[in-house]
């Protein structure tokens, strides 16, 4: 751009309205909101804008700074005066008169207009320079209306409150004011007046025409500026929310607003381009709606009651019946309320219906409330969890209760590849077995959260069921699968098995969620497995999950968790961070080594945990704490597993979890029978973790007694905090040393035992998983005939 | 399958009838219209004991020579009645009250949409699809 010169009036005039556009005062105007309207208020017609934008360089920039804005008004005022627009003309039209923006909205842009135009010819024609919000409502309109009509002069009354708020909520009014513009292109410089309130009234339906048109214009020229403090609710088409509402203003609007200004905002969002995935709701509409909802309801975790949302949605203005549709495809919940992720669902399609978009007959996907159901599913009150998910509309997570059902699901698949951690740890979308898994479980378990994957699989089931609890109990909350997953993993090697086997979980989430029957997205599953993942790692035993440990009693669990935070109490001398950190994280499964086997096919999770057993048993024996776990050791990796599982579901502070081990534990130690066998032939080196992983039930109240187990006890109470664990492990530790030496040996002995009875059960358990199968496909076969036979198939 | 639905105010007018398309439609709404005699006459008997305590599915209205008439009805009075073929002798009686069941949930769904004005005719697309699951299948 060429060097510009301004004459002090000008230079006065245009650093105003720079700082009048600059609201975040960054030196730099992003192409909408307030310069929009101030470029409409100019009443040049919309090419003309677009070519001034592309003129002065925002186009390049992607915003105004300082030089491109002065520039642009420049051009605008060149463009007012019905010179062509050039850049030359910048500095060769002498004696231009000062841009004039019409729609008086602001006061004291009005004022300085006033000021300025007082040495030019342009009298009164400059009004505000920002059409007054059409918040203002009706009653405003006619005022400002009248306001634009006379010049700027007379602008100060109508807008009084305008003024001030018309930055925030230009764009309602800007359609109006744009109307007005693009009816009397800025020829003369005087007449201005724009032509009463007529036409500025006239039609919402022009000013969206003539605001599209801008839109179109401005969205030709720039990216669709992230809107800066408002969603509009034509956020999702990027290229029309460049008038559309400032959020600020919106909010303000929402208390008060009219339904006018809300038509025209709506009607200027109309105009929205077309975006991608057009119900992909965007971060600064994300930001929006959730400060819309904090007007209403300022808990971000409650409720909107069906009549403040009926009253607030009533503002747009879409006929009833619309509106009722949308609250048809947002409530998800049919609670005649709204949470923050269904009004934000019902907030955009609002948005997408005053644009112009046709609402959908089913809720799309990138709406539909994700947290909810792994809430609800969940069971646990984690609404900031939920909340933190929401955040990410674009997760989409599948379905309501991704990871649920997703790990039910993925049970069964496990179950039938036994060998094969892959299948487990991809998303392998096979889901017929998970769906009668899932059949199967899902009544049986009172906790909604978890549902006992009733193991269909085969040995490797164990580690998945391990894990599929984890993820169940933590399906929805990374943490919880996690730890879970963790637990039965190796809790000998805490740190590194953990982030092991977070990894390992992270697999078999994934696996499960794959299978996940509702596939709507695997990815999303990923991502939410992933997330737990993070967390807890996926315990290896995912990949070849040593038939856990028959969990005998959910106490022994208990005491199996115990143990997992005192070989995270151990380890974390060394790593106290980490452990404490990942609670969840399953102390490493000594399996690890163990399932060689199925750690290969668990990608990294194998080698993750492998990594762990290695590592822990090494340290379980190094650490006085851990000595007693690693009398245990010797224990079959299964029962270690189930103690990792037992312990992880601690951490993970899911007590289902630990009920959801259990049986799936006794599951796991019967099927698994390669793994234990696998797993106590590596369990040894690997047991540092708990050690008394009972693999049947009987063993494993034998191994209670262990000394260990008494220590454990203590901490029994507290496994369902993991900090209360943490804290137990520790306070247990002590006492640890005194009795290792004693309980060497009795828990070598008892190692062995164990082992024994666990392969014994492992077989056993195999036996009955086949039968199990059988059975469940005789269901399922019976069922499906049953589903034809009926003539109508019911809720 | 049905082949009439129809929802009934309290104040016994029609919140929404819809039947099979092939059908005179008008010879359907006079059978619900003339049925909701007998549902009153349901109630009424069933009146004495209060209303948690009265079975809300009325089972069998009257029988014409075609149709079967059924009728449920809710605790705040809203009617339900439903038209069948009577050829169609595979639908049992529990299946009736299935429907009956769902359609009764559809009906709560729409009224805890805040812009439904209880008293209007429901124009909810859901609760159409779901009706419209229930219909014969004609095509």
């Amino acid at each position: 751009m060429e060097g510009l010169t301004l004459s002090d009036a000008e230079q006065k005039y245009y650093s105003d309205l720079f700082s009048y556009c600059d609201i975040e005062s960054t030196k730099k105007v992003v192409v909408n909101g307030r310069v929009l309207e101030l470029f409409r208020a100019a009443q040049l017609p919309n090419d003309v804008v677009r070519q001034i934008m592309e003129l002065c360089g925002a186009t390049r920039l992607g915003y105004f700074g300082r030089s491109q804005f002065y520039i642009a008004l420049k051009l605008v005022a060149v463009a007012q005066s019905g010179f062509p627009l050039r850049v030359e003309s910048i500095n060769t039209v002498k004696d231009l008169p000062l841009p004039r923006f019409v729609a008086s909205k602001n006061e004291q842009e009005s004022r300085h207009a006033a000021s300025y135009s007082s040495d030019s010819e342009n009298q009164g024609s400059y009004s505000g320079v920002i059409p007054p919000p059409p918040g203002r409502g009706q009653v405003k309109k006619g005022s400002i209306s009248h306001d634009t009509v006379q010049p700027r002069t007379t602008a100060d009354p109508q807008e009084p409150a305008s003024p001030v708020v018309s930055p925030q909520q230009s764009p309602p009014t800007s359609p109006h004011s744009w109307r007005k513009h693009n009816r009397h292109p800025s020829g003369g410089n005087s007449e201005r007046p724009l032509a009463g309130p007529g036409p500025f009234w006239s039609p919402f339906g022009e000013a969206q025409s003539g605001s599209s048109a801008g839109d179109a214009v401005w969205s030709g020229h720039s990216p669709p500026p992230p809107q800066e403090n408002w969603v509009s609710f034509a956020d999702t088409p990027p290229t029309s929310t460049l008038l559309t509402m400032h959020p600020a203003s919106v909010q303000d609007q929402t208390t008060v607003r009219t339904v006018a200004s809300a038509t025209t905002a709506n009607e200027i969002r109309r105009q929205s381009s077309s975006y991608d995935d057009p119900w992909k709701i965007t971060d600064e509409q994300r930001q929006y709606y959730v400060n819309q909802f904090k007007t209403i309801q300022p808990d971000l975790n409650g409720f909107i009651p069906g009549s403040a949302a009926k009253e607030f949605f009533t503002k747009s203005k879409l006929p009833i019946l619309e509106l009722s549709h949308i609250w048809e495809l947002s409530d998800f919940d049919k609670d005649g309320a709204l949470t923050l992720d269904e009004f934000c669902a019902a907030f955009h399609l609002v948005v997408a219906r005053k644009n112009g978009y046709d609402l959908p007959e089913k809720l799309p996907e990138s709406l539909m409330p994700k947290l909810i159901d792994l809430e609800d599913s969940a069971d646990v009150g984690d609404q900031p969890g939920e909340v933190g998910y929401s955040g990410s509309p674009a997760e989409a997570t599948p379905s309501k209760s991704p990871s649920m059902p997703s790990l039910n699901q993925t049970w069964p698949e496990l179950n039938q590849s036994s060998e094969q951690w892959e299948t487990f740890s991809e998303r392998s979308s096979s889901s017929q077995t998970l769906t009668q898994f899932d059949s199967n479980i899902a009544p049986a378990d009172p906790d909604t959260a978890i549902v006992h994957p009733v193991p269909i699989r085969m040995t490797p089931s164990k580690i998945h069921m391990q894990e599929m609890e984890l993820k169940r109990t933590g399906s929805d909350h990374t943490n919880p699968t996690s730890p879970i997953l963790v637990k039965p993993s190796d809790l000998s090697e805490e740190n590194k098995i953990n982030s092991s086997v977070k990894f390992a979980s992270g697999n078999t989430v994934d696996g499960y969620s794959s299978s996940d029957s509702f596939t709507s997205d695997p990815e999303q599953i990923g991502s939410n497995v992933t997330r737990q993942r993070s967390h807890s790692g996926t315990s290896p035993d995912n990949t070849a999950p040593p038939p856990p440990p028959p969990r005998p009693q959910p106490s022994h669990s208990r005491s199996s968790s115990l143990d997992m935070n005192r070989t995270f109490a151990v380890t974390t001398g060394q790593q106290q961070a980490g452990v404490v950190a990942h609670p969840p994280a399953v102390p490493p499964r000594p399996q690890p080594s163990q399932a060689p086997g199925p750690a290969p096919h668990r990608p990294v999770d194998a080698d993750g945990l492998i990594t762990h057993t290695s590592t822990s048993p090494q340290q379980i024996p190094e650490q006085p704490n851990f000595a007693d776990f690693s009398q245990f050791e010797v224990f079959a990796a299964s029962n270690v597993n189930e103690e990792q599982g037992d312990e992880a579901e601690k951490h993970a502070e899911v007590l289902p979890v630990e009920k959801a081990s259990d049986p799936a534990s006794s599951l796991r130690v019967a099927k698994t029978d390669s793994k234990i066998e696998e797993k106590t032939a590596t369990s040894a080196p690997a047991n540092v973790s708990k050690g008394t992983t009972p693999l049947a039930p009987p063993p494993k109240p034998v191994r209670r007694r262990l000394k260990s187990e008494d220590e454990l006890r203590p901490e029994v109470d507290e496994h369902t905090q993991k900090t209360g664990v943490l804290a137990a492990v520790l306070a247990s530790q002590p006492s640890i040393p005194r009795s290792i030496g004693k309980d060497k040996k009795a828990i070598q002995a008892s190692i062995r035992r164990n082992k024994e009875t666990n392969t014994v059960l492992a077989r056993l358990n195999s036996e009955l998983q086949q039968q199990l199968k059988d059975v469940l496909e005789e269901r399922i076969s019976l069922e499906v005939q049953l589903e034809q036979l009926r003539p109508f198939s019911h809720l | 399958m049905a082949v009439c639905i129809a929802v009934i105010a309290k104040e016994n007018y029609p919140l929404y009838i819809r039947s099979a398309p092939t059908e005179n439609e008008l010879k359907f709404h006079y059978m619900v219209h003339t049925s909701l005699d007998v549902v009153d006459e349901k109630i009424s008997a069933m009146g004495k004991a209060l209303v948690d305590q009265r079975e809300l599915y009325l089972g069998l209205l009257y029988p014409t020579e075609d149709y079967k008439v059924y009728g449920y009805v809710t605790n705040s009075k809203v009617k339900f009645v439903m038209v069948v073929d009577s050829s169609n002798t595979a639908l049992r009686d529990n299946e009736i009250r299935s429907m009956f069941r769902k359609l009764h949930n559809s009906y709560t769904d729409v009224m805890c949409n805040p812009f439904y004005n209880p008293g209007d005719r429901i124009q909810s697309r859901a609760f159409d699809n779901m009706v419209m699951s229930m219909m014969v299948q004609v095509c």
